[in-house]
């Protein structure tokens, strides 16, 4: 799979093998299609872009209906997907892992996700139980819910090699739907950190499913946190 | 103008039963069926679809009323799993000896005990003689394709057999993907109405279910076997229907990279797309490997076993439930036999994983392609029945 | 005996009958080793062996009953359940 991560001035893939770190490929913007070496077109030439999304919270949290509500705006943005969630005991509280792939092309495999490009933490105390970077691949990205700033995540979670993300969406949850639900706000924090879709299409699902002022709040839920969401390399 | 869907595995299946004109459904929740019954319970309860819903008490009922129904001449629709088909077991044998062309959803989990709600293939393979047509696919978009082509095939005055499309628990059931769908007016003019040939009417008596002893029961039965052997053309008629309307082609086995591939693994439902994941990814790195889905487990698709397996050197059949104290799982009994039959020699060894809905990795998936590669090279099987993903 | 029947090919599928009360054609009478018989001036009417007889055939008049001898099989039920013992079960003689 390849990886593809792009800054202003310049984009890098990074080329894996579900999950196993083969390469990277970094080159300024404008020469995609003109590629350094021989081998790396060969690989290059089957371009998919897998994009493996673990989320972790608790029963309850809507972690399930947040890889599913990201999921279908992909969809919308023409993408293929998947998601689902990993199933145990399903109790209001306990932890729960939810997963999303989007990819350019047909997505075949149909195991759990090892290696996630990005994990997103949706319960900030499920971080004490559960070690939530576990399989994340090199350079992936870690999105929190959490209060603190991502440099001091990025320490207390001992990641080298990750992008850091953090927004308090306890805090914006709070403000706005009066209720402590923070799957939304993390949808928004997510794709700053990753535009793995428009905000359009996101907010459009999001009144699919929510018709109404519901709709409406958790919208600007996922547009504040979009804006507050803070991170670094 | 067809339009893609975010819709589960349950999701798609009820979407299908939904456009196919279903005049009853009767049926009885279970895990990770429950999506299904409850999906269709709301189309019935917004006046979406005509058809009349039973509840009933338990899966042996929800049989007993599908066959009922079937007999009048009506087009029935059902959907377990696990315990659930267990308890129907009789009705099954029952539904399918008496002709009455029922389509059901198996969403396949294991049987207890311990008591487990996740994938295997227990349920199907413990009821896998019961003479329904039994297809299995491999993810939301066969699942939703194969339940409209179920319809036709079940119904068509040549075959008359029930048809289980199976669709892997949890995988598939819960996982949500983008499913191409049909316009209703489409999928309504593909599957017409049922058009019965023998039904039961208060105006033209006839007697169903009478006993057959030693003298009748033996023709009867014969004549589902052979109900069973016709049903291949039938098949691959509303195959080329369908591939025609929707520009998706099915079969009985789908294959991948296997025209010059040295080593292969053959198995059921959604393991099938990890595999050829997989197989893609070695494929980049040079190595021989191919994979055989089989789409329609029974009738079992000899014929195009054989051919897919022509210039290959070596097979891994994986099987994800067990026959405990067989030579071999249920599919590797199969193959082996349908090899035997036309006289093949092929090394082959039998996987047994996932069961309980213990993931298979893609990594578990690479290895078991090694080592049928290796004995691809070498010709020496080292185990002939081998548990991948079990603690020692 | 089987072979002399028809073959699975020309029989009607899944062991459907097509002809309505074909039953009927089916002399039960024939396997009777004794007759019950019944005497009127013991029966009470209370129908018991209408309701017992597995064959349907007692025949229900207004106060008695009539045995139909043609589907009668001679299981004695009948004279087992009649409290009034107006029921004799009497040697066949063919
Ligand atoms: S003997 Fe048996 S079959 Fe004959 S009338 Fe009495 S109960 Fe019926
Ligand atoms: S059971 Fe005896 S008493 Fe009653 S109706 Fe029959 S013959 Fe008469």
């Amino acid at each position: 799979m390849l990886l593809v991560i792009a800054s202003e001035t310049q984009i890098s893939v990074r080329i894996q093998d579900f999950g196993h770190f083969l390469g990277k490929v970094i080159f300024p913007i404008g020469i995609e299609n003109r590629l350094i070496s021989d081998e790396s077109e060969v690989v290059l030439e089957e371009i998919r872009l897998l994009i493996e999304i673990r989320w972790h919270g608790r029963g309850g949290q809507g972690v399930v209906t947040a890889s599913r509500l990201l999921a279908h705006a992909a969809l919308l943005d023409g993408k293929y997907v998947q998601a689902f969630p990993e199933f145990g005991p399903e109790r209001r509280g306990a932890p729960v892992i939810g997963y999303t792939r989007i990819s350019d092309e047909p997505i075949m495999i149909h195991s759990h996700i090892y290696n996630p490009d990005i994990v997103v933490v949706v319960d900030p105390t499920v971080m004490s139980s559960v070690d939530v970077t576990e399989g994340l691949v090199e350079d992936g990205i870690v999105v929190a819910n959490a209060e603190e700033s991502p440099d001091s995540l990025k320490d207390r979670l001992g990641i080298e090699r990750a992008k850091v993300y953090t927004v308090d969406a306890k805090r914006i949850a709070l403000d706005i739907l009066k209720r402590p639900i923070y799957n939304t706000a993390m949808l928004g924090a997510l794709i700053k950190a990753s535009p793995l879709v428009t905000l359009e299409s996101i907010s459009k699902v999001v009144m699919e499913r929510f018709p109404g002022t519901i709709g409406e709040k958790n919208v600007a839920v996922i547009k504040r946190a979009y804006e507050e969401a803070k991170g670094i390399e | 103008m067809s339009k893609v869907l975010g819709l589960t595995g349950d999701g798609a299946v009820a979407y299908a039963v939904k456009q196919c004109n279903v005049d009853v459904v009767a049926a009885y929740p279970i895990t990770p069926q429950t999506l299904i019954v409850e999906e269709f319970s709301e189309y019935v309860h917004n006046g979406e679809v005509h058809t009349e819903f039973v509840c009933v008490e338990s899966e042996h009922s929800a049989m007993s009323a599908c066959i009922g129904a079937s007999l009048t001449g009506a087009r029935v629709f059902t959907a377990t799993a696990s315990q659930g088909l267990a308890l129907m077991h009789e009705m099954l044998y029952i539904a399918s000896t008496l002709r009455c062309p029922i389509v059901m959803g198996v969403v396949n989990r294991t049987l207890s005990a311990p008591i487990n709600i996740h994938c295997d293939h227990s349920d199907m393979m413990g009821s896998r003689d019961c003479g329904w047509i039994q297809v299995f696919v491999e993810n939301a978009q066969e699942a939703y394709d194969w339940v409209i082509q179920a319809f036709r095939i079940a119904e068509d005055p040549d075959v008359l057999l029930p048809v289980a499309v199976n669709l892997d628990g949890f995988i598939l059931s819960h996982s949500l993907e983008g499913v191409r769908v049909l316009d209703d007016e489409e999928a309504e003019k593909f599957v017409s109405t049922r058009k019965p040939v023998l039904t039961i009417d208060p105006d033209k008596p006839i007697t169903v279910g009478a006993i057959c002893f030693t003298d009748f029961y033996f023709e009867t039965k014969r004549q589902h076997v052979d109900a069973m052997d016709n049903s291949p053309k039938t098949i691959s008629k509303v195959n080329d229907e369908f591939a025609e309307l929707t520009g998706r082609r099915y079969g009985f086995i789908d294959t991948y990279e296997m025209e010059d591939a040295e080593a292969a693994i053959i198995c059921l439902g959604s393991t099938a797309g990890t595999a050829m994941a997989v197989a893609k990814s070695m494929r980049a790195k040079g190595k021989k490997v191919g994979v055989i889905k089989p789409w329609v487990y029974r009738p079992f698709p000899t014929e195009q076993i054989i051919k897919a397996v022509e210039n290959l050197k070596a097979l891994a059949v994986l099987d994800r439930a067990c026959s405990v104290g067989a030579p071999y799982g249920p599919l590797c009994s199969d193959v082996i036999a349908a090899l035997y039959r036309e006289g093949i020699k092929l090394n082959l060894f039998n996987v047994i994983y996932g069961l309980g809905g213990r993931d298979i990795r893609p990594t578990d998936i690479e290895a078991i392609f090694n080592e049928a590669l290796e004995v691809a090279k070498t010709g020496v099987i080292k185990e002939p029945l081998k548990f991948v993903g079990v603690r020692e | 005996m089987s072979e002399s029947k028809p073959g699975w090919k020309s029989i009607p599928i899944a062991g459907i009958l097509l002809e309505p009360g074909s039953a009927m054609k089916y002399k039960t009478g024939s396997w009777r080793a004794f007759r019950p018989v019944i005497d009127e001036e013991k029966c009470i009417g209370c129908f018991l062996c209408w309701i017992y007889c597995p064959d349907g055939a007692v025949i229900r008049e207004e106060k008695s009953v009539k045995i139909n001898y043609d589907y009668c099989k001679g299981c004695g039920i009948c004279a087992n359940e009649c409290p009034a013992k107006a029921i004799t079960m009497v040697e066949e003689k063919r």
